[in-house]
């Protein structure tokens, strides 16, 4: 009883009072395909799939499934016409097992009332068994890596007898290995008949894995492409306008080592060592990258240098001084200039004024302020050099953050910490939901201020940016240092260097630099002997892959 | 898959490094677009939509009712101010009498509500702002003059809770703050001689300080414990109030001789002058709330010192990374609303009543809640939500005298307003203001309203 469906979304529009996030989109979608939609965030893809899945209600235009019209009330009629969806963040209860997960919501009862979750679990292991899953029906949700999360999701939509499965986003939080694994996963499921829609931007995915892409920009269909299309190609009908995607990198010129963390451990409330014993330092005049899936103990990292974090053992040395046990003011004031990972809760007070929130660790000194008298004016003036000089697409300096698009809240974040002479400068997830644009330019920005011979400290989850950006890249798993390797170190190393193995053993047997690795896992304090190392991998600069 | 033949693909212009191979350009596609990436919401959807992930997670529901819009604040006057009318005519007799015949002459009927709604106001207005009946020019005025001396000190101590809940901080605790200032404020005006201005301005001094105290406490016991304000603060509130009762029984707050629960009189130089002459009850306190509210204003808009609090109330994490002292704050700003309030006390202690009583606070620190509360939390928001209240309160009386209205209906309409300011939809709804049900031509203005809203 395999039933196949054709899905058609015709005219699709979707109104926010005054704001059009779709305008009369058409898509097809084949079955057994799978089909992408490729757009940059905030292009209305997320809103477009949502609409389908019956969260929201378009404001115009039909649905048909097998060329009759149907219109969705809610998830549970999209369910039962056979659309499954896989949100970016998932929907299911932590302390729950994957039986009562994907049981939920469908529950079968015995006489009595009681749940009847056998039904369920020979379910799961059917699907589990022929798609070689490898999920137990009985473990608790939260015990489960993030990939595995993340087929649970597959198969709650697959028991639902979903015929059309959307997945929105499934990457973003999958190392590569994981990402490989899934595309995997797609191609079963296309091959025993199911249709996939695949939400991304990630291009390399895309082309690996689709039948048909259509791009949509600003809320609206600018046309297909075919996966065998080049990067570059689909990168540009993306964004609407020719995209420089080589970053203009001279090679580091590394200078002294002024920044120096040795034996680095943070201890969380709940007595975990999120970071334990890290020891890595930056010269003066080059990048080193963070590189580790999102929750590896970055954060803690960095938020330990600024002086957010309660339980820290180490030191953290900057031209010489100590900055464990001071203050954030003193940090900040010192010459340390951070842009934390998660702008809308760390980095800006969204119903501040732009103009505000570019002085937010400034207020209070001169010009714009004398004593505790605040100067309105300077701050404005203020605003409107840096709303200029970073081109923050704004009317007003006076206008709340919050109402900026999200590259544009980035770019006040970075134009406030860029904007005042630096010692060290430290960004996580530097363009995280930044439109390609912006990326180019912040990415510039960020290369003038290490040039400018300034230390620079990148923490990203995006191993693409880390190539693009690095000096040396060092790779964090479960809060200790996998390992330092120098820029020109391939995707393959990296990805299982960031599932916590240890370069010797990642690097493939050609890579001759790799052997040089001393392992700094687990020996801190031997990161004296990687001196001249530096200096060869920013030589080699990230020219070659 | 493979890119070998790039067709004349407009990338191809921008400057790039010469003999960058294919795949190296493809990497640098995939970093340019893969960044892109993350949790950041689509920026497609409008500000309303997105309003749930404003930074800091700052639109709380009680944010939103702290900080709605003006209008709404208006309307929920005018609406309790309707429905109070209604409540009054539905106690009146002649409604009564009207309504058993009201699908015969239905134009009785609504005239006797009329007449009673209106009657009832028009009383509350003759006892709050101006009296045409009275013989002189001096009496006409004198309820504008009564109503405010009573807003002075729901002014005071309602700038302290709305001070400190732009830091982010549920101050109930302006009753407790009032009492202690009132206490230290009275015993420094009875138990001390000293001469005039001296005396007068320890009185003030005392007062603040008793205030500033009792709420800079709370502010503490949250920035070391971690214990919540609003428990403290109602916690503080008795403990002030028994403290008060306690004192009050010893002789050293009882007149010479007495053994009632009443404090001597303060020493005539120890109490504010009245300011427009001795027939006006309004003293040298409404002058200081004014100032007070200036002062708040400055401090909020112009100075580091509320830079910080309202970095703080609004996303505590993101001003703690741009080094703020968040626990400094929370002190200070306790501190400073404590001190707001103990002006209060002073004003009741050393203007209205001139001796210290276990009602020295009244309702004041309570009232002022609401008050911040229809003032939106801004400074001259809650100055006139003051006088508002101040004028409810004075023609309350005159009211009840002339229509035989009970005082109780103003209780019923400034609960009302409470209600309303925290339901603007229904509040909307009532008026037809509602932006999701307008037409797609008006759409553009109430976006803005929406927008705006989300982010004021």
């Amino acid at each position: 009883m395999v039933r196949v469906l054709k899905l058609e979304l015709r005219g699709i529009t979707k109104r926010f009072g005054s704001l059009l996030a779709n305008d009369h989109i058409d898509v097809v979608v084949e079955p057994g395909q799978i089909h992408c939609l490729l757009g940059e965030n905030g292009a209305g893809k997320s809103t477009l799939m949502n609409v389908l899945y019956g969260l929201y209600e378009p404001t115009e235009g039909e649905i048909l499934i097998d060329d009759k019209p149907v219109s969705f009330r809610g998830p549970g009629d999209a369910m039962a016409a056979g659309i499954g969806m896989v949100h970016q963040h998932f929907m299911l209860v932590p302390v729950f097992t994957v039986a009562e997960n994907v049981a939920l919501g469908a529950e079968s009862t015995k006489t009595g009332g009681f749940l009847n979750l056998d039904d369920t679990r020979r379910k799961i292991k059917e699907i589990s068994d022929r798609y070689g899953f490898d999920v137990d029906p009985d473990a608790l949700v939260e015990d489960l890596p993030v990939g595995v999360q993340q087929r649970v999701e597959i198969i709650k939509a697959l028991v639902r007898d979903a015929r059309v499965l959307i997945l929105d986003e499934p990457t973003a939080v999958l190392t590569p290995q994981d990402t490989d694994e899934l595309l995997d996963i797609m191609r079963q499921l296309k091959s025993s008949g199911t249709s996939i829609v695949f939400i991304s931007h990630k291009l390399r995915e895309v082309k690996a894995v689709s039948d048909t892409i259509t791009v949509i920009r600003r809320g609206k269909v600018v046309g297909s492409a075919d996966p065998a299309a080049s990067t570059a190609e689909l990168a540009s009908m993306m964004v609407g306008r020719a995209v420089s995607l080589t970053l203009d990198k001279a090679p580091a010129k590394p200078r002294e080592r002024t920044f120096q963390v040795k034996d680095l451990t943070v201890i969380a409330p709940s007595g975990q060592h999120v970071v334990d014993g890290i020891s890595f330092d930056i010269a003066r005049g080059e990048i080193l990258a963070l590189a580790g899936v999102q929750g590896n103990g970055q954060t803690e990292l960095t938020e330990a240098i600024l002086g957010l974090q309660e339980r820290v053992h180490g030191s953290i040395m900057l031209d010489g001084e100590e900055l464990l046990g001071r203050s954030v003011k003193d940090v900040l004031n010192s010459g340390v200039g951070f842009v934390p990972e998660d702008r809308s809760v760390d980095g800006l007070i969204g119903t501040f004024s732009i103009a505000e929130n570019l002085i937010l660790d400034r207020y209070d000194q001169p010009p714009f302020a004398k004593g505790i008298s605040m100067s309105p004016a300077k701050v404005l003036e203020n605003a409107k050099t840096r709303i200029g000089e970073f081109d923050v697409r704004t009317q007003s300096g006076s206008l709340a953050a919050g109402t900026l698009s999200g590259g544009n809240q980035q770019k006040v974040v970075m134009a406030r910490e860029l904007s005042r002479p630096l010692r060290l400068f430290i960004a996580s997830q530097p363009t995280r939901g930044v439109d390609v644009g912006s990326i180019e330019f912040l990415h510039k920005r960020i290369v003038a201020e290490r040039d400018h011979g300034t230390p620079v400290l990148i923490v990203s989850t995006e191993l693409d940016e880390v190539m693009e950006l690095a000096d040396r890249i060092a790779v964090v798993y479960k809060g200790k240092l996998v390992g330092i390797v120098p820029a020109g170190t391939g995707r393959d190393v990296l990805g299982l260097m960031m599932a916590g193995i240890s370069p010797e053993d990642a690097a493939p047997t050609d890579t001759s630099h790799a052997d040089k690795l001393p392992a700094e896992n687990g020996h801190p304090g031997t990161d004296t002997p990687e001196t001249p190392r530096t200096s060869t991998a920013s030589a080699e600069g990230g020219d070659h892959v | 898959m493979s890119d070998k033949h790039p067709r004349k693909h407009s990338a191809g212009q921008h400057a790039k490094p010469v003999g960058a191979s294919p795949a190296a350009e493809e990497t640098a596609a995939a970093v340019a677009l893969d960044t892109a990436g993350g949790a950041m919401e689509p920026s497609a959807v409008p500000a309303t939509a997105q309003s749930g992930k404003l930074p800091g997670g700052s639109e709380t529901l009680a944010r939103r009712i702290f900080t709605g819009s003006g209008m709404v604040s208006v309307l929920a006057v005018l609406l309790a101010l309707i429905i109070g009318g209604l409540l009054i005519a539905s106690t009146d007799e002649r409604v009564g009498a009207t309504s058993t015949y009201l699908f015969a002459r239905p134009s009785d009927f609504l005239s006797a509500v009329w007449t009673a709604a209106t009657g009832s106001y028009v009383a509350l207005f003759q006892g709050a702002i101006f009296n045409p009946l009275a013989s002189s020019v001096g009496v006409q005025f004198a309820p504008l003059m009564e109503t405010l001396t009573i807003a002075t000190p729901l002014i005071t101590a309602g700038l302290g809770v709305a001070l400190a809940f732009r830091a982010g901080l549920f101050n109930i605790g302006a009753q407790g703050q009032i009492i202690m200032a009132g206490i230290l404020a009275a015993w420094v005006g009875f138990a001390l001689h000293l001469p005039v201005g001296l005396h007068l301005l320890l009185v003030l001094v005392a007062g603040i300080v008793g205030g500033a105290l009792w709420g800079g406490l709370v502010g503490l016991l949250k920035a070391r414990t971690g214990a919540h304000e609003v428990i403290l603060t109602i916690m503080f509130n008795y403990v002030a109030l028994y403290f008060l009762g306690y004192l009050l029984n010893t002789p050293a707050f009882q007149r010479p001789g007495e053994s009632n629960p009443i404090s001597p009189i303060l020493d005539p130089t120890a109490v504010y002058p009245q300011i427009l002459g001795s027939q006006y009850r309004l003293h040298l306190g409404f002058i200081l709330a004014i100032a007070a509210t200036v002062l708040v204003w400055w401090l909020l808009n112009r100075s580091t010192v509320g830079f910080e609090f309202r970095a703080v109330g609004a996303n505590p994490k993101a001003a703690q990374t741009a080094g703020i002292n968040v626990s400094r704050s929370t002190i200070l700003v306790m501190a400073i609303a404590g001190a707001l309030a103990g002006m209060s006390g002073v004003a009741q202690v050393a203007g209205t009543e001139k001796v210290l009583t276990d009602g020295v606070a009244a309702t004041y620190g309570f009232d002022a809640i609401t008050v911040a509360l229809l003032g939106r939390s801004t400074p001259w928001g809650t100055f006139a939500a003051g006088l508002l209240f101040g004028a409810f309160r004075a023609g309350a009386v005159q009211m009840q005298i002339q229509t035989g209205t009970p005082i109780d209906i103003v209780l019923v309409v400034q609960s009302l307003i409470v209600l309303f300011i925290a339901a603007p939809p229904l509040v909307r709804a009532v008026f037809g203001l509602n932006p999701r049900r307008r037409k797609p031509a008006k759409a553009g203005r109430s976006q803005k309203a929406a927008t705006t809203g989300g982010a004021a």
